[in-house]
């Protein structure tokens, strides 16, 4: 039973980390229709520059904003100087320059840096508190960092006019300008967000996962998995989906060892948990389409 | 009678001289092809080394053309072909290696395995569209590799340490390495699947494939069983890409599981955008880019360092990252599209000098 609650715990702590880079695989998506399969390694790229700002001596809570700023800059780079020229391009032309966009963040990152593992201080102090059996000081900070950040973008896009301009361009972009909002700069700040928001993912798992150029290429596809379990649309449901798939993906490799024990039988270990966890994310979107959360759309032909 | 005469009223042998005329490069170009292992052993241009590569080139060719069947033409996206080039692949090492097949029987049964596996994988795809088909697929190919290596098949699969097959030397004793003799059997069976590919393409059933992808609700009203026609591209695809794998399998003399981990899928995906989306040609230039890419990047990331003194090194990842973007931007049709056009621009001017003169 303790061992359940510790498991549920740790999947609770990584489904945060899944949780925050599908909140920003959904602010791409919302505003310009596309999954971006560089956001992982564009969040390895951010932790790579905390990383490289705390060996100058910086503190923790400088170098994570401004990393987080310097990752808004590139996004919004990204969007104006790569994808805005290709808005008219078919879906699988945008999906290679992701892909392009991808190996291009790995590998300057392992130029950079070297493909050695590095070590990355948890930024949480680590202390004792009631519970602490069960789960880890940085594994609450992880939760607690992913609500605060989703909060945030709560707030910011229901109380601020600009949230308000981003979701009107967003939801009919031709409406929008002509209401007077700039629709392609609202654009390029979605992607903004989502690199400062991936900056903060991967510096949360780091510590974790330890530092190398692919440490997040398995957790972008549970990024992936989340936000469409919530619903690509819908940036609660993103939140939701993440913590799903983090418990569900430690359940499988806990009830596999268990049943292991009680029949003696080897069905499923931690080797599989991957594959049982996006077995089961598929049967929920066979059943429901459009996500836990999402709406389904009707379309006029 | 109707029968005797096509649409435009030209009788039936003309048309045929026609096409025949019009592609008689292709036909140059095939022949050429085939008489290279002869050329080649014989003035020993070409290593076995060289005819290693160029088989592979070909093995690549159907497997990118298998997911442009259904990506290209039928707009269902895969992220997974990888999976259906692995189940391919371990059929025929399985079958040769257990119960020591032949190793041409192989590939019929490598085509039903995967044709089976396919269309079933193709009726829960029915349901996903667009993006969440795309995470579907990934999960396959995520999966696949993983059941490979699962305990209870180790027995089959060989584990993590695969199976060693022998490559098949040429029959008859006739005078050519196996490396010439595999290559042959590669290019036959890559004529004859885009020979079929094509005919496919363009029968009635290709029109219904391409109305599907271009709108499924009009697709419907015109009275086209999309469910039907949607599953069942699925399972050819997956057949194209299964006998694929399992070329691949016979000429590699070696399966294992990470051989065909997710990286083959983005890379035959990458090869069918770039060489060139919904064509024939594209498929088989996306084949050549998919063996030659990687060897090509180290190259020209070698000779950058090299030249300008960088305070990093530059990786062949990057140029390959960079080719990506660039081909995007620069052939936003492929790199077959882009040759084409090329081609239809430089005729037209000379047509309109010789008409000017």
């Amino acid at each position: 039973m303790e061992q359940l609650i510790q498991q549920i715990a740790s999947g609770l702590a990584n489904g945060a980390v899944y949780a925050s880079l599908a909140l920003a695989l959904v602010m791409i998506f919302v505003s310009t229709h596309h999954i971006n399969f560089a956001q992982g390694e564009m969040a390895m790229f951010s932790a790579y520059m905390v990383w490289q700002l705390l060996q100058w001596e910086a503190p923790f809570w400088i170098a994570l904003p401004t990393v987080a700023l310097v990752s808004f800059v590139i996004g919004v780079a990204v969007e104006r100087a790569i994808l805005r020229p290709l808005r008219h391009a078919p879906v699988l032309s945008i999906v290679v320059v992701f892909i392009g966009l991808l190996t291009i963040f790995h590998s300057m990152a392992g130029a950079i840096w070297g493909h050695t593992i590095k070590d990355f201080p948890s930024p949480f102090p680590n202390m004792s508190f009631v519970g602490s059996g069960y789960i880890g000081p940085h594994q609450i900070g992880m939760i607690a960092v992913t609500m605060l950040l989703l909060l945030g973008l709560f707030a910011f896009f229901r109380l601020t006019p600009l949230g308000l301009a981003m979701r009107a361009s967003a939801q009919n972009p031709a409406s929008a300008r002509l209401a007077g909002i700039r629709v392609d700069w609202m654009l390029a700040l979605g992607w903004g967000l989502a690199a400062a928001l991936g900056a903060v993912a991967g510096t949360l798992v780091a510590p974790v996962v330890f530092l190398e150029p692919n440490m997040m290429s398995g957790i972008l596809l549970y990024g992936f998995a989340a936000a469409l379990v919530g619903g690509i649309d819908n940036p609660g449901g993103a939140v939701a989906g993440g913590f799903i798939v983090g418990v569900l993906e430690n359940l499988a490799g806990y009830f596999g060892n268990l049943m292991e024990k009680a029949t003696g039988v080897y069905i499923v270990g931690n080797g599989e948990k991957l594959m049982v966890a996006l077995v089961i994310v598929i049967a929920v979107l066979t059943l429901k389409p459009s996500g836990l959360f999402g709406r389904a759309t009707a379309r006029r032909v | 009678m109707a029968m005797t005469t096509s649409v435009d009223g030209r009788p039936t042998r003309m048309r045929w001289v026609l096409i025949f005329g019009r592609q008689a490069w292709l036909w140059v170009a095939l022949v050429l092809l085939g008489l290279l292992p002869i050329i080649g052993g014989a003035t020993g241009l070409i290593s076995d080394y060289g005819f290693l590569q160029l088989s592979l080139m070909i093995v690549y060719s159907i497997a990118v053309l298998g997911l442009s069947l259904l990506t290209g033409f039928n707009g269902q996206i895969s992220l997974g072909h990888g999976a259906f080039f692995a189940v391919g692949a371990y059929t025929a090492a399985i079958l040769i290696d257990h119960w020591s097949w032949p190793y041409w029987a192989t590939l019929p049964m490598a085509a039903c395995t995967c044709f089976i596996v396919g269309y079933l994988f193709g009726l829960p795809a029915l349901r996903l569209e667009g993006h969440y088909l795309a995470l579907a697929t990934f999960a396959l190919a995520i999966a696949v590799p993983q059941i490979l290596k699962y305990k209870h098949l180790e027995a089959l699969t060989g584990g993590v340490q695969g199976l060693n097959i022998t490559k098949p030397s040429a029959p008859l004793g006739l005078p050519f390495s196996s490396d010439q003799w595999m290559f042959w059997v590669a290019l036959v069976v890559a004529v004859a699947m885009f020979w079929l590919a094509r005919n496919l393409l363009n029968s009635r059933s290709g029109r219904a494939l391409t109305a599907i992808r271009d709108d499924a609700m009009a697709a419907s009203t015109m009275g086209i069983n999309v469910a039907r026609y949607k599953t069942v591209i699925f399972g050819i695809s997956a057949l194209y890409t299964g006998v694929a794998g399992a070329l691949h399998a016979i000429i590699f003399e070696f399966v294992a599981p990470d051989s065909f981990r997710f990286d083959l899928s983005i890379n035959l995906l990458v090869g069918m955008v770039v060489g060139g989306m919904a064509s024939l040609p594209g498929a088989v230039v996306g084949g050549i880019f998919v063996q030659t890419i990687e060897k090509y990047a180290d190259a020209v990331a070698r000779s950058i360092s090299g030249q300008l003194q960088l305070p990093i090194d530059i990786e062949p990842w990057t140029v390959y990252g960079v080719a990506l973007i660039g081909l995007v931007y620069l052939m936003p049709t492929g790199i077959a599209g882009g040759l084409a056009r090329l081609w239809a621009m430089l005729t037209r001017r000379s047509a309109g000098k010789t008409c000017s003169s």
